[in-house]
């Protein structure tokens, strides 16, 4: 199948406006008639669920977690980008669209990315109506700050839990539909297939994780907004629950997947600590606009760190390295998330790291603390050349900025960030890949969509900081409600759809049956036991630097471990249960899948873009070198076995920006 | 770290359930509490045995999905945390640790350290909200500025993480800190105001519904939140609650 983007033709600044007022609409008396399946309740899935059910559809909605309310948009900390140029610092729509597609190293859509920058005022319009208690300036107007990649102030943010705030808000939007009966809400449910009758996703199956029950739900489409796959690494920053299971179910029934090995390798995690490590710890980016970045200068006092013998505050100005701010004058400690990944790695590898495994960094706000002590010491008449006053007022306001990191830091820690710098080391985040879609965010599979990280549309190779909130909330309150329309315009003569059909029992039978194999296969290791030996192979040859020879034993290791997975492990207990171990074991069963379909296309892509980087081709200077040949989405047919999969490439062009260079210095 | 665990194991809701004894070792002080379970899982598994159930997902004190009562206390020892952001170095080397599940009779046991906290969304969905459509043709966001204390403070009762250790250290089961934090939330912005006496009788009525208990003001749940939602909640909701039925 060829693949058609359907982007609408016209000039960029119109095309969402014309294709809104071009597309079909549902009267309101059908809506009443047409079911809609959301999977994922998080800031994509939840709001879209609330919307399509305020518009009159009948939602279904699906999460695993106990709560809507828990999905892992919870977690995300800085904030949100809009343009509205609040601080009239020159932001608008199309810079907004600029530094996106330059932050995502030239391998987005343009045509998307415009709608989203479009859009993206009227989140912040929408969260303040619902009541998101966004952070506020003495007058009483919304406050911003900055994130990494660009040279304006358009983050909106509340403390450092900008994403538990947003989800509250799509929650009690979805709260409202399930109060009023449009949704119904599915809990402690996990999404094991979608159902394809004639082409057209139709349904999904279910199990229920409270009772073990397989179920069959039907629907005229299904949406998903069920995350990213950063959990394939083991280690990253995603919750526990995150998965692949079904983006990767709906690969497997014709969904094409868009560049797998687009991840988002988060400069500023707390580093880890030992083998018994099950997850990764974030500190916001938004630290970079207060923290500076360092290492000791010489070999000799990184040593004596190491040793203990040496304290990092003791060390002179002059002896310290702020490899950021001497690399990238311009940008400096808010270059993008991937630059600041790899000038990290690359300190650490050079044998800089300052804790005991090498692999940590400073994060230091003692600069900030008397930026903002003096000034804070000037409005209150009180000795600006006080040290002691000054760090002290200094630290209240970083504290009123960030004190649940500082908090968190310091509860996984140990050590107190007020005094000392923070250490940190670069983590796996958010996967930029995805299902791919076309402009309507639909599938290569008419009636099944993706929204928010599930999808790969907006990012191209690196996401800027602050920017997922945003897209999770575009696609699910603004573009999919509009978009869907068009589609279910023709099922309004459909009627219910049964689940007694022959797709539904032959997707229910293949979920039972994957789950007797596992429940009955009496092995020797646990889930977990496989799903580390996978995120080691992920780390160690598909992680922050890339190569072919490394990407070629990937693919035969992970195929090899997946082998042995379905031979070996063991899954205790029943499946007419409460059975953490066999959800878990039918998702790392799918992250084995994934796995190396990743490094197949980490391997086809020999450039450096973004995120991926390939050590054969980087600049002089150790920066990514792009090669205008792969520009182009990769996206693949799903063929049996991964390393099977057949490419089809989204040619990228760009009418409306210049492709140079990226360069931050 | 050698210690000796005491955890509750049922297998279902209609089982009865009681304490079993595990012992553990080699545990590290930078372990968290979670990952010290898992340990404990890994282990159980490899014998052949049933694992502990316990709900957790992002590990970093947001999500509210992880619970457990240790020693007594929801959350565990420390202060301002929650079970995931517990460290072993809270503990002494062959101390005893007893694990529980939250207890109230509106939070039901589904298996093992598990518990259904289903009321607390029925609770939001009786009135935790807005009507505002998400249309987003809204007016735009700066044209109603708000107090910074007032804004602060609403984002105070915001970061509540609804993982229901108030109800869980309270000897009555009362929920009046949830409640009152999401009352609060709405109560303290202008955007809230149109809606506030039917929301506030629909919340308290439904938390009731629930079978929650009534609140008399011990301030133990105060103590134990993990995210510090204070009692000036509770005595918000009461003066919200008291003018919407004055009101009728």
């Amino acid at each position: 199948m060829a693949l058609d983007s359907k982007i609408p033709a016209g000039p960029l600044e119109d095309k969402w406006t014309n294709h809104k007022n071009s597309i079909n609409l549902v009267n309101p008396a059908n809506k009443r008639q047409i079911d809609v399946i959301v999977v994922g309740t998080g800031l994509a899935g939840g709001s879209a669920a609330a919307t399509l059910a305020e518009l009159g559809y009948n939602v279904k909605a699906f999460c695993f977690q106990d709560s809507a309310r828990r999905a892992h948009s919870i977690a995300a900390q800085g904030g949100i980008n809009a343009a509205k140029n609040y601080q009239g610092d020159g932001d608008s729509t199309y810079r907004l669209f600029y530094d996106t597609v330059k932050g995502g190293d030239y391998r987005s859509r343009e045509a998307n990315v415009y709608r989203l920058a479009e859009v993206s005022a009227n989140i912040i319009d929408q969260c303040v109506a619902q009541g998101v208690p966004f952070a506020r300036e003495y007058g009483g107007l919304l406050d911003n700050r900055s994130f990494g990649g660009v040279l304006v102030s358009r983050t909106f943010y509340a403390a450092g839990q900008t994403g538990q705030q947003l989800l509250l808000g799509a929650y009690s939007a979805l709260n409202r539909q399930i109060g009023r009966g449009k949704v119904k809400m599915y809990s402690r449910h996990e999404m094991l297939d979608v159902v394809i009758v004639d082409g057209k996703a139709r349904g999904i199956i279910a199990r229920n994780l409270v009772t073990g029950e397989i179920e069959r739900h039907s629907a005229h489409a299904v949406v998903l907004g069920t995350g990213g796959y950063g959990n394939v690494f083991f280690l990253s920053t995603n919750a526990m629950g995150s998965n692949v299971t079904a983006a990767w179910k709906a690969h497997k029934r014709g969904a094409y997947f868009a560049n797998p090995c687009y991840t988002q390798i988060h400069p500023t995690c707390i580093p880890v600590s030992g083998d018994h490590q099950s997850k990764l710890t974030l500190m916001s980016e938004s630290l970079r606009n207060d923290g500076r970045i360092w290492v000791p200068k010489h070999k000799k006092d990184v040593e004596a760190i190491r040793a203990g013998s040496l304290k990092p505050t003791q060390l002179e100005e002059a002896d310290r390295d702020y490899y950021l701010e001497r690399r990238y004058p311009a940008f400096g400690n808010l270059v993008p998330r991937d630059v600041a990944s790899r000038a990290a790695k690359e300190r650490c590898d050079a044998g800089f790291g300052v804790n005991a495994t090498g692999e940590a960094v400073y994060l230091d706000f003692s600069a900030a603390f008397v930026r903002y002590g003096k000034e804070q010491a000037h409005i209150k008449g009180l000795n600006e050349d006080d040290a002691a006053v000054v760090r002290q007022l200094g630290q209240e306001v970083v504290k009123n900025k960030y004190g649940n990191l500082f908090q968190m830091y310091e509860k996984i820690v140990d050590q107190n960030p007020y005094e000392t710098p923070m250490m940190i080391y670069p983590a796996v985040h958010y996967t930029m890949g995805g299902i791919w879609v076309d402009y309507n965010l639909q599938t290569t599979v008419p009636g099944l969509y993706a929204i928010g990280e599930a999808n790969f549309s907006d990012h191209g190779a690196n996401r800027l900081g602050a920017s997922a909130l945003m897209q999770g909330l575009a696609d699910g309150y603004f573009v999919l409600p509009y978009t869907i329309g068009d589609y279910l315009a023709d099922d309004i003569r459909t009627g219910a759809i049964p689940t007694n059909s022959p797709a539904f029992d032959e997707a229910e039978k293949s979920v039972k049956d994957n789950i007797a194999h596992l429940i009955n296969n009496n092995g020797t290791h646990s889930v977990d036991h496989f799903h580390k030996r996978l995120g080691k192979i992920m780390w160690d040859k598909c992680g922050m630097a890339r190569n072919a020879k490394d990407l070629e034993s990937a693919i035969v290791e992970i195929a090899e471990l997946r082998k042995e997975f379905w031979k070996d492990v063991r899954v205790p207990g029943t499946n007419e249960e409460f059975n953490e171990e066999l959800a878990k074991a039918l998702r790392v069963a799918d992250f084995l899948e994934l796995g190396e379909l990743f490094a197949k296309d980490a391997l086809l892509r020999e450039e450096s873009a973004g995120g991926h980087f390939r050590e054969e081709y980087q600049t002089e200077d150790g920066e990514a070198q792009r090669r205008t040949e792969f520009q182009y989405v990769s996206a693949w047919e799903y063929k049996g076995e991964p390393k099977d999969a057949v490419l089809h490439k989204e040619e990228l062009t760009y009418e409306n920006i210049e492709v140079k260079e990226r360069s931050y210095k | 770290m050698n210690l000796t665990l005491k955890i509750w194991r049922q297998k279902n809701a209609n089982d009865k359930g009681k304490l079993v004894e595990y012992p553990i070792s080699d545990i590290s002080p930078d372990m968290s509490f979670l990952e010290m379970l898992d340990v404990l899982n890994e282990g159980l598994i490899n014998k052949g045995e049933e694992p502990v159930e316990f709900d957790h997902d992002c590990r970093e004190g947001i999500c509210g999905m992880c619970s457990l009562y240790i020693n007594g206390e929801a959350h565990g020892p420390d202060r301002g945390v929650t079970t995931c952001q517990l460290h072993m170095r809270m503990f002494k080397d062959g101390d005893t640790i007893v694990i529980e599940p939250f207890r109230a009779a509106a939070f039901p046991v589904i298996k093992d350290l598990v518990v259904d906290r289903s009321s607390f969304d029925r609770i939001q969905q009786a009135g935790g909200f807005i009507s505002v459509n998400t249309s987003g043709n809204t007016i735009d966001a700066n044209t109603i500025p708000i107090n910074k204390h007032d804004a602060d403070t609403a984002f105070d009762s915001a970061t509540c993480i609804g993982c229901g250790a108030c109800v869980a250290s309270c000897k009555n089961s009362s929920a009046m800190l949830f409640v009152g934090a999401k009352v609060s939330q709405y109560a303290l912005l202008p955007q809230g105001q149109i809606e506030a006496t039917d929301r506030v009788l629909n919340m308290i009525k439904q938390m009731d519904e629930e079978g929650f208990g009534s609140c008399t003001n011990t301030g133990a749940c105060e103590v134990e939140c993990p995210k510090g939602i204070s009692l000036e909640n509770i005595a918000r909701v009461n003066r919200e609650y008291m003018k919407a039925v004055l009101k009728g």
